[in-house]
C-alpha cells in the first residue's frame, strides 16, 4: 500500500512563511501580526506581502519604528489572551527590544510561578549575504539561546519555514524565530495542509559514514552542496539541522558523530560563544567522545562586524568551499 | 463617588490605604529582624494612590505595576496571605518563591504583574490594551509606574502605541518625587510630568497624590474615557516614599526636614479627618483594627506555609512542561 503524500508544491520561503501566518490567522481569532511596514508595504522583505488585504489593518497592524513598545506590546496581548506575531524588520533591530524579550517575555510565567504564560512568536530576518553591512547582517541565535524561557528557531527549508513558524505560534512561550535574508527567496516543497513541524527536533538532511556536519540557517544549504562536491572526492559526510537551537534536540547529532567519528560545526555567528560551542559540549559530554576519531571542529563567521564590500562580507563568513576544506581536512588527518 | 461621603466607599478606601500601609510596617519589621531575605520597596506614605486609583475598576479590568507594588496588588484585591508568603519565601506564595515581592501577580483580579523593570510594565499595558480592542471587549488597563519610568525609552514607545491605537489605557504616575535618589527636579525639564502627555496627544492631569478622592476622581474620568473607546489618558499623582528606595538607601540626598513635612500631609490621617462627619470613630478605628488583624493572619498563616521547594525549578521555565 502507498502512503498517501500530503499535498505538496513549490513555494519560496517567503511564501511559506506567508502561508503559515495566513493559515494561523484564518485557524484562530486570536492570532494577529505586529510590526513595521508589514501592511500596505508588505514587509521589508515582502514576507507579509497582501496579508492585510486579506486580514485588515487591525490584524495586520503597522507598527510605529518602536521595537522595545512593539515587542512590549505584543507581551501584554500574550498576557492578556492573544497570540501575537511580532516581525522585526532586522534580527539586528531586537537590540532595541532586549528588554521585554530577555526580562518580561522571556521570564514571566517563571517568575510568576506559572500563574500566566507569554504565548507569542517573534519573527525576525537574519544573515549576512545582502551588502547591508554589521548592523542589518547579524546571526544572534546565540544570544536567545542563552537565555531560559525562549524557545529559538532556525528554519532552513521553505517546508520548515512554514511548519516551525505554525509550531511556534502553537506553543504557550515566547519562540524567536530567525528567518535567514539569503533564503526568503529560495524555493521548495511545502505541504498545503496547516502541517506543524515539533518544535525540538533535528532534522537529519543527508546520511553518510565519514563527517558529520551540523549546519544551521543558511549554512545547512551549502553543507548540502558541500557535501556533493566530498561525495565526489569519495567522502560521505550526514548533514544534521538541528532547527530548533533551545531546546536542542542533541541524540540525533550524538548518534551521527558516534557511528562518523568526526564532527564539523558550521555556523554563520561569530565563533566566540557561539551556539556551535553547544553542540560540540554536547558531543564530548556525551558517548559520543569515546567514539571521536578527530577533535570537534567548528567553522565560524570570523570574529568581526559583518562588512560591507561583498568580498570582505564572503570573507567573514563560511562558504561551502571552506566547508568541503575543513571537512577534508578532518577526514584526510584524522 | 465621593468617598467621603459614601460610608461603605469611605471604609473601603480608608480600609485598603491601612492594609497597606500596616502590611509594608510589617514587611519593614520582619526585614530589619532578618525574617525576610532579599529587598524591599515599600510604599509608605503613597497609599492613596492606589487605593483611589483601583476604586475606579471593575472586575475584568487589568493592571499593571512597578518593583513598589505591593499597594496595587492590595487595592486591587490580591489574597495578601499569598503575597505574605510569597516574601516569606513559601511554596503557596503568589509565585511560589519564584519571583518574591518585583513580580507579585494576581491573573484572578487581572493583575499582569509587578516588574522589577522601571516601565517595563508600560508597553505591556498598551499590549493588553490592544488585546482588549482587538476582541471588542470594554475593559481598562491602569498602568502604575515612578516618576522614574517618564524618562525611559520604554515609556515613551508605550504610551504613544496607547495613544495611536486609541487603546483603553490609563497611565498612572505615582511621582514620588525621586527615582531611587534622582530627584524629579533633577531629571526633568518640565514642572508637572503631566505635561507629557501633550506630546502624545492625549490628555493629562497632575492631581494630589496623597488625597484619595482626587486620585480618584481623575483616574474614574480617565477610566471612562477609556472605556467609552476614547483612548488613554496620563494621570500624575503626587506623593511622596516616606521610607528609603530600598534596604541599601541611606537616604543622603534628602533632608529629614523634607520627610517631616511630608509625613505630616499622611494621606490616611488625611482621609481620617476628611470622613470624620460620615463615620464614627468606632468605625474608623475598626478599619484600622481590621487591617492589623488581617496583616497578623497573613504572617500567621505565611509562617505555617511550607518553604518553596527547588524539586520543580526545571520544570517550571516554559509553560506546558509543568509536571
Amino acid at each position: 500500500m502507498t502512503a498517501v503524500l500530503p499535498q505538496q508544491r513549490t513555494l519560496t520561503y517567503a511564501e511559506a512563511v506567508r502561508e503559515a501566518l495566513a493559515q494561523a490567522m484564518e485557524a484562530d481569532e486570536r492570532v494577529f501580526l505586529l510590526g513595521e511596514d508589514i501592511g500596505t508595504y508588505g514587509g521589508a522583505f515582502g514576507v507579509t506581502g497582501d496579508l492585510v488585504h486579506r486580514f485588515g489593518e487591525r490584524r495586520v497592524r503597522d507598527t510605529p519604528i518602536s521595537e522595545l513598545g512593539i515587542v512590549g506590546a505584543a507581551v501584554g496581548a500574550a498576557l492578556a489572551g492573544m497570540r501575537p506575531v511580532v516581525e522585526i524588520q532586522f534580527s539586528d533591530f531586537t537590540a532595541q527590544a532586549m528588554d521585554q524579550i530577555v526580562n518580561q517575555a522571556a521570564k514571566i510565567h517563571f517568575m510568576l510561578g506559572g500563574a500566566a504564560s507569554v504565548p507569542m512568536v517573534l519573527r525576525a530576518p537574519g544573515g549576512s549575504g545582502t551588502g547591508a553591512a554589521a548592523q542589518h547582517s547579524q546571526s544572534l541565535e546565540a544570544w536567545f539561546a542563552h537565555v531560559p524561557g525562549l524557545k529559538v528557531v532556525m528554519p532552513s527549508t521553505a517546508a520548515d519555514a512554514k511548519g516551525l513558524l505554525l509550531a511556534a505560534i502553537d506553543d504557550p512561550n515566547p519562540v524567536i524565530v530567525l528567518e535567514h535574508k539569503l533564503l526568503y527567496k529560495q524555493s521548495g516543497p511545502v505541504p498545503e495542509e496547516a502541517t506543524r513541524v515539533r518544535l525540538g527536533e533535528t532534522a537529519v538532511r543527508r546520511s553518510g559514514g565519514d563527517v558529520t556536519i551540523v549546519a544551521t540557517g543558511v549554512m545547512v544549504s551549502r553543507a548540502l552542496e558541500a557535501a556533493g562536491q566530498l561525495a565526489a572526492e569519495g567522502i560521505e559526510a550526514s548533514v544534521l539541522d538541528p532547527r530548533t537551537l533551545r531546546p536542542l534536540d542533541a541524540a540525533p547529532i550524538v548518534d551521527s558523530v558516534t557511528a562518523t567519528g568526526r564532527a564539523l560545526l558550521v555556523q554563520e555567528a561569530p565563533q566566540t560563544g557561539g551556539f556551535m560551542a553547544e553542540v560540540a559540549a554536547a558531543i564530548v559530554e556525551s558517548s559520543a567522545f569515546g567514539h571521536l576519531r578527530a577533535p570537534v571542529a567548528r567553522l565560524c563567521g570570523l570574529d568581526v562586524p559583518i562588512p560591507y564590500a561583498p568580498q570582505l562580507e564572503r570573507a567573514a563568513v563560511p562558504q561551502t568551499g571552506d566547508i568541503v576544506r575543513r571537512a577534508r581536512e578532518l577526514v584526510t588527518t584524522w | 463617588m465621593d468617598l467621603t461621603k459614601d460610608a461603605d466607599a469611605a471604609r473601603e478606601t480608608l480600609r485598603t490605604m491601612w492594609t497597606i500601609r500596616r502590611f509594608e510596617e510589617a514587611v519593614d519589621d520582619l526585614f530589619a529582624r532578618g525574617l525576610m531575605h532579599g529587598t524591599m520597596h515599600l510604599s509608605i506614605g503613597q497609599e492613596a494612590v492606589p487605593a483611589g486609583a483601583c476604586l475606579a475598576l471593575r472586575e475584568g479590568d487589568y493592571i499593571t505595576s512597578t518593583h513598589r507594588g505591593h499597594g496595587h496588588c492590595i487595592a486591587r484585591g490580591a489574597r495578601i496571605d499569598a503575597m505574605m508568603a510569597e516574601l516569606l519565601a513559601k511554596e503557596t506564595g503568589y509565585c511560589r518563591g519564584r519571583g518574591g515581592s518585583m513580580h507579585i501577580a494576581d491573573v484572578a483580579t487581572g493583575n499582569l504583574g509587578a516588574n522589577g523593570i522601571v516601565a517595563g510594565g508600560v508597553p505591556i499595558a498598551a499590549g493588553a490594551g490592544l488585546a482588549v480592542s482587538l476582541r471588542g471587549g470594554d475593559e481598562v488597563v491602569v498602568s502604575f509606574f515612578g516618576d522614574g519610568a517618564v524618562n525611559e525609552g520604554a515609556w515613551h514607545e508605550g504610551v504613544n502605541l496607547a495613544a495611536i491605537w486609541d487603546l483603553p489605557v490609563v497611565f498612572v504616575c505615582e511621582n514620588n518625587h525621586y527615582g531611587m535618589s534622582m530627584s524629579v527636579g533633577k531629571a526633568f525639564k518640565v514642572d508637572r510630568l503631566a505635561e507629557r502627555a501633550a506630546a502624545y496627544g492625549i490628555p493629562g492631569v497632575t492631581v494630589d497624590g496623597n488625597d484619595p478622592q482626587a486620585v480618584h476622581d481623575a483616574v474614574s474620568d480617565a477610566v471612562h474615557r477609556a472605556r467609552a473607546g476614547r483612548g488613554p489618558s496620563l494621570v500624575e499623582a503626587v506623593t511622596y516614599r516616606w521610607k528609603g528606595h530600598s534596604k541599601s538607601d541611606k537616604n543622603l540626598y534628602r533632608t529629614r526636614e523634607e520627610i517631616e513635612a511630608w509625613r505630616e500631609q499622611d494621606p490616611i490621617v488625611r482621609f481620617e479627618r476628611a470622613v470624620a462627619a460620615t463615620l464614627s470613630d468606632a468605625d474608623v478605628a475598626a478599619c484600622r483594627d481590621e487591617a492589623r488583624d488581617a496583616v497578623r493572619e497573613a504572617i500567621r498563616v505565611a509562617n505555617a506555609a511550607p518553604d518553596a521547594r527547588a524539586d520543580s525549578l526545571a520544570d517550571a521555565v516554559y509553560a506546558g512542561s509543568e509536571a
